[in-house]
């Protein structure tokens, strides 16, 4: 048995790093917490990559042959009820394993990244704590040992995202971005909340090990029919899964990723494409093992993955900022995780989808945060986001451009690029299981291929344009993330996931399918030769065929107006029809009544002051008067 | 002598000091001097306390001390704590603390303010650690009247106006308590002997149902309607706007927190029976409460208003909670009792501190002042941060253990209402992030603010001080919550041993 516990320390550097440069930033030099913070990540990244080796080669196997999952740390936070402890600790098992490699390893490339991009930026020392903060908490969510503990880091996460969206605070668009971040994805987490609550008190515990073992409470408990049909048990994935969705952009809670690309560039690439926004999905992968016997829940998130995926893709062929393309990209490319998690079984060959799924989070981590870093180098060059203002400038970024290109090609799914082995084995999963679901995936892969090389080319290529200062390549600080990840995109395709990281942990051989792998590759080439023709040079093709398609056209570059309607909801139904009655109720109903009792007992007593007016001849005359009428009464009484 | 006695000994001497003090200066630093003293006290209470548990002491009460103090009606001085009441007492005298610091700039009358605001300190603690229901009630009389004092002298605003309609609402609500207490007494010995009012003998007898259910509103409104119970709540608004800041703090901070407890201690723990059955009544007010206080903040824009009506909502809770009647979610109301205590005090010191500066408190008027005061800024941000119930802070802890306890009762209607009351955490995201880009972030849109300073000294003792409270307990809750769980023993007993009475 191997002693892990010294994990503990991936959380406990970050946690350290925020505390120091949030408390103490401003006495440093900027360049002084930026190193403190870059150094601080290499520690756990190190770490990380002797862990993973630790795990998945020298710590010996379960009885089954399958990895174990294990406890490294874990003690009491607070008790809840009898049964319900929160508790905090890190558990290893292939998922987090796996998870902690690609956090570290984008996180540390993020860091080292921004020493160049942010340079002389305002809050050089605040963005650094803010990165530590953010990779303390998505640490922490990934190794959580129940599911109390995930929510909290999950809160965490989103927390940081907030913060770091609101970078540059003093722009109005960057903390409305922020603001509907939050508030979107914590709605999504409300439902998270009520999801756990359900499964808490139905299984009666939150730990990992418990709920997904083989004799879990989940599968015994529950089980009965409770609200439209659907058991207690569904109910409760079904919630879960709507916090999964918030977190990871799926329709149609997806609102608040495009907007969140008014952040910083190296934030949009590690929280907005390589981890934040993958938590969903972990998340769903995490609770895989009782999703499996929830197939209605599990077949809504094989549906939301899969509508989400060829809705952002269509999107992203109409946007011309360029970050905003990449945020549809990744929220389609998440849209193909989750489907393949929708789709898959459980153990062995049948678990295909789970391992696919698993396999394009790695390798998408390492092309969409390059495609990102990218972007912010040619954001840095050009000052513009937008990919009309540019063109042919790859004569001024060799580096930028080499490795761009790429990502596309890892994104488009040209091998032997990495991304198409995951996509491959997601298609094959998806075409097993369902025939409409493979058809809506092909079609998206087209689509990916085209809008990659829309972007690449007109950003590369097309015209010249005449720049106010010649563009030029960026630092070594920024260059060498880039050259590390475009070297990760090329051969992460390579490793055996199917030994490592599966439904069950045991290892299962896969052979590829030519039959769906050519067509996949042809449909790839089909979009970027469309791409070629339409972008490479200037041309109007683009422009007539966007007119051609009309209203869709129009809609789809206004993101099918699902802003718009959440607006229409939240500004006019609840902000003017429900808080600003409540507020006037409170002022005129509650408080009118409290007003109205103090004002009748202040009326009567001012009317009863009147017979104390000390007036001698108003007494007598009361007196008398009272005397006659009791008098008179008295008689009456008496006679009858 | 019991120690708990220095906790009415020491504000009485320091009121005293402060009354022999011949300057401005002298009458703060013996403010300073009494309240730390008193902050020090709490605190070693607790280690004694947690020492005491420690040791395997598990009596219901500890530190008692009991002396007759007039016969005829058997009223006794009567003191003694549990894990609650000490923990009630330790956010009181953080928040006293505090108050004196962030009260720092008082101009007018300093002695008087200084002599008001201890007093009011005074009858809150007198409140916390008495155990004789007269002597409980008196000293929330003592905490109640310096209130009008100090909202109609020091306050702004129609003042007079918010002053009178607070403490006639309080004193409706205190003849509510007085009559309760007054019904437990004389059915305190069924079986002849003398009448008492001391809690723990009354809570050892059983009252007929019929008495229970005819006592039980009186004392749960009466307390409620501090505990801000809709719709008794619009006292809050007001008194909060019109009040100082270190009135605010207090109020909002420890008073209404008297409500929550006087609930939980006296109407729910003598009358277990009547709660049972009654219960479902303020359980709707309390659920409407929470949800009507959130989405009431989202419209106001006076930052006062937006915080007393997130009182509202979080008091709310407090009482939720308690009506959940299982040991969970009563240790959720009191941790939320001490949560909502200290980072409201937060918010209303950090309020009074912009307002100093930028002398408006309508947020449309203010923006961008992250710029020219980061530290007060930053301060908001974490306070507005703890309120929406981020982890890590005091806030998260309670609500997640009341979510969890109240969920334990399985029927529908304690289940939707839970549903309900938990979509609060939304509404709460959105009023506390409205503000904070209003406020806080983006352009100056007032040219005169680029003038303004941050935090002076005191301002960072209060706030931090604050802070630090409310992270203590939000990342290393389990002391608190397990010394809370002790003390919830003879309630939980009294409700279990009520419920199959009724069945």
């Amino acid at each position: 048995m191997i002693d892990f516990s010294y994990t503990a320390l991936i959380l406990l550097i970050p946690l350290f790093l925020f505390v120091l440069v949030g408390l103490f930033g401003n006495r440093f030099k900027p360049l002084v917490s930026g190193v403190i913070g870059t150094s601080g990540l290499f520690v756990i990244w190190v770490l990380s990559l002797f862990t993973a080796y630790k795990y998945f080669f020298v710590l010996e196997k379960a009885t089954d042959g399958s990895f174990q999952k294990l406890l490294a740390v874990n003690t009491v936070w607070l008790h809840l009820t009898d049964k319900l402890h929160i508790d905090m600790g890190v558990l290893l098992d292939p998922i987090s394993v796996m998870m902690l490699i690609v956090i570290t390893t984008v996180s540390l490339m993020v860091h080292l990244y921004s020493i160049g991009y942010m340079h002389g930026e305002k809050g050089f020392q605040r963005f650094f704590a803010m990165l530590s903060l953010f990779s303390f908490s998505m640490l922490g969510l990934v190794v959580a040992t129940n599911i109390f503990q995930m929510y909290i880091f999950w809160e965490l996460v989103g927390v940081s995202s907030y913060l770091l969206i609101g970078f540059y605070y003093t722009r109005d668009t960057a903390v409305a971005a922020s603001k509907k971040a939050f508030i979107v994805t914590r709605f999504a987490d409300l439902g998270f909340l009520i999801g756990i609550l359900i499964l808490s008190y139905t299984t009666g515990t939150f730990d990992f090990i418990t709920l997904t073992g083989s004799s879990s409470p989940a599968f015994s408990s529950g089980q009965g029919v409770w609200f439209l049909g659907l058991s207690t048990m569904t109910w409760s994935m079904i919630f879960i899964f709507m916090g999964g969705a918030g977190k990871s952009a799926m329709f149609p809670l997806h609102i608040w990723l495009p907007d969140a690309m008014e952040g910083p560039t190296p934030v949009s690439a590690l929280i907005h494409a390589a981890t934040m926004v993958v938590a969903g999905v972990y998340l769903v992968a995490r609770m895989f093992p009782i999703y499996i016997h929830e197939t209605a829940a599990l077949d809504i998130v094989a549906w939301v993955g899969a509508f989400t995926s060829l809705f952002a893709a269509v999107i992203a062929c109409t946007q011309f900022d360029i970050k905003r393309v990449l945020a549809y990209s990744t929220m389609s490319q998440i849209g193909y995780m989750m489907l393949a998690l929708g789709v898959s079984g459980y153990g062995g060959h049948e678990g295909l989808g789970y391992m696919a799924s698993m396999f394009h989070l790695f390798t998408h981590a390492f092309f969409k945060a390059l495609l990102f870093l990218g972007a912010g180098a040619i954001i840095h060059a050009v000052h513009s986001n937008y990919m009309n203002e540019m063109g042919g400038l790859r004569k001024y970024l060799p580096i930028t451009h080499i490795t761009f290109l790429i990502a596309c090609l890892a994104i488009a799914g040209i091998p032997p690029f990495a991304g198409f082995f995951s996509k491959d084995e997601i298609l094959v999963a998806a075409f097993h299981h369902n025939k409409v679901l493979f058809a809506m995936e092909y079609a998206v892969a087209g689509l990916t291929a085209f809008y990659m090389f829309r972007l690449y080319y007109s950003v590369f290529w097309r015209k010249e344009v005449h720049y106010h200062h010649t563009p030029h390549e960026a630092p070594a600080t920024m260059t060498i993330p880039l050259i590390f990840l475009a070297l990760g995109s090329t051969f992460t395709g390579f490793i055996p996931f199917t030994k490592l990281v599966t439904s069950d942990g045991l290892p299962f051989e896969i052979h590829t399918e030519w039959g769906i792998a050519i067509p996949s590759i042809l449909i790839a080439v089909v979009g970027i030769a469309v791409a070629t023709v339409f972008y490479r040079k200037e041309n109007n093709i683009a422009t007539r065929l966007a007119r051609s398609m009309g209203g869709f056209y129009t809609a789809a570059y206004h993101k099918f107006y699902i802003d718009e309607v959440y607006l229409f909801i939240t500004k006019r139904i609840i902000f003017n029809y429900i808080s600003r009655p409540i507020a006037w109720f409170d002022r005129h109903i509650v408080d009118g009544t409290m007003n109205g009792v103090s004002y009748v007992t202040n009326e009567a007593s001012f009317r009863i002051r009147k017979f104390q007016s000390g007036q001698l001849q108003q007494y007598a005359i009361v007196f008398v008067s009272g005397t006659i009428f009791l008098a008179l009464l008295f008689i009456y009484l008496w006679t009858n | 002598m019991s120690f708990l006695t220095l906790f009415i000994i020491i504000p009485v001497l320091t009121v005293i000091g402060i009354l022999l003090c011949k300057n401005h200066m002298q009458v703060k630093w013996t403010a300073v001097v009494g309240m730390s003293l008193q902050l020090i006290t709490a605190i070693v209470l607790i280690f004694l306390f947690l020492a005491e548990r420690r040791a395997g002491n598990m009596a219901e009460i500890l530190f008692i001390q009991d002396n007759l103090w007039y016969q005829t009606l058997n009223i006794h001085f009567f003191v003694g704590v549990d894990g609650v009441s000490v923990a009630m007492i330790g956010l009181t005298s953080l928040v006293v603390f505090a108050g004196i610091f962030a009260s720092w700039d008082i101009v007018d009358l300093p002695r008087e303010f200084f002599t008001s605001l201890i007093l009011l300190a005074s009858g809150v603690f007198g409140f916390f650690i008495s155990l004789d229901l007269f002597t409980m009630f008196l000293f929330y009389e003592l905490a109640v009247i310096p209130m009008y004092l100090l909202i109609g002298i020091w306050g702004s605003g129609p003042r007079h106006y918010s002053a009178m309609k607070l403490t006639l609402m309080l004193m409706g609500g205190s003849a509510l308590i007085l009559l309760g207490i007054l019904g437990l007494y004389f059915n305190s010995a069924p079986g002849g002997g003398p009448l008492t009012f001391d809690l723990i003998q009354i809570s050892k007898v059983h009252i007929p149902v019929e008495t229970q259910r005819f006592l039980f509103p009186f004392l749960f409104v009466g307390f409620g309607v501090l505990g801000a119970l809709f719709p008794f709540h619009t006292w809050s608004p007001d008194g909060h706007a019109s009040a100082p800041t270190a009135v605010s703090m207090l109020h909002a901070g420890v008073l209404m927190k008297l409500g929550g407890y006087g609930c939980y201690r006296v109407a729910v723990f003598l009358l277990p029976e009547a709660a049972h059955q009654l219960g479902w009544i303020f359980l709707i007010l309390a659920t409407i409460g929470v949800i009507y206080g959130a989405l009431g903040a989202v419209w106001q824009k006076d930052l006062k208003y937006i915080n007393a009506y997130s009182s509202v909502s979080h008091c709310a809770l407090v009482l939720f909670a308690i009506l959940m009647f299982n040991q969970t979610a009563m240790n959720g109301a009191i941790m939320q009792m001490i949560s909502h205590g200290i980072m409201t005090a937060l918010f209303f010191a950090l309020i009074g501190m912009i307002y100093g500066r930028t002398h408006t408190r309508y947020i449309n008027e203010m923006g961008g002042l992250m710029k020219v005061m980061p530290f007060l800024a930053v301060a908001y941000v974490i306070a507005g941060l703890a309120s929406l119930g981020l982890p890590g802070f005091s806030g998260f802890v309670a609500e997640m253990t009341i979510f969890v306890g109240a969920f334990q009762n399985a029927d529908v209607f304690h289940r939707v209402a839970t549903i309900i009351v938990a979509s609060s955490i939304v509404v709460t995201a959105v009023y506390i992030l409205r503000v904070v880009g209003i406020l806080l972030l983006g352009k100056i849109r007032n040219e005169a603010y680029e003038m303004i300073t941050d935090a002076k000294w005191y301002d960072k003792i209060s706030v931090v001080a604050l802070i630090f409270g409310i992270t203590v307990i939000g990342i290393a809750p389990l002391w608190l919550s397990d010394m809370i769980t002790q003390g919830l023993g003879p309630i939980m007993q009294k409700l279990l041993s009520a419920a199959p009475m009724l069945h």
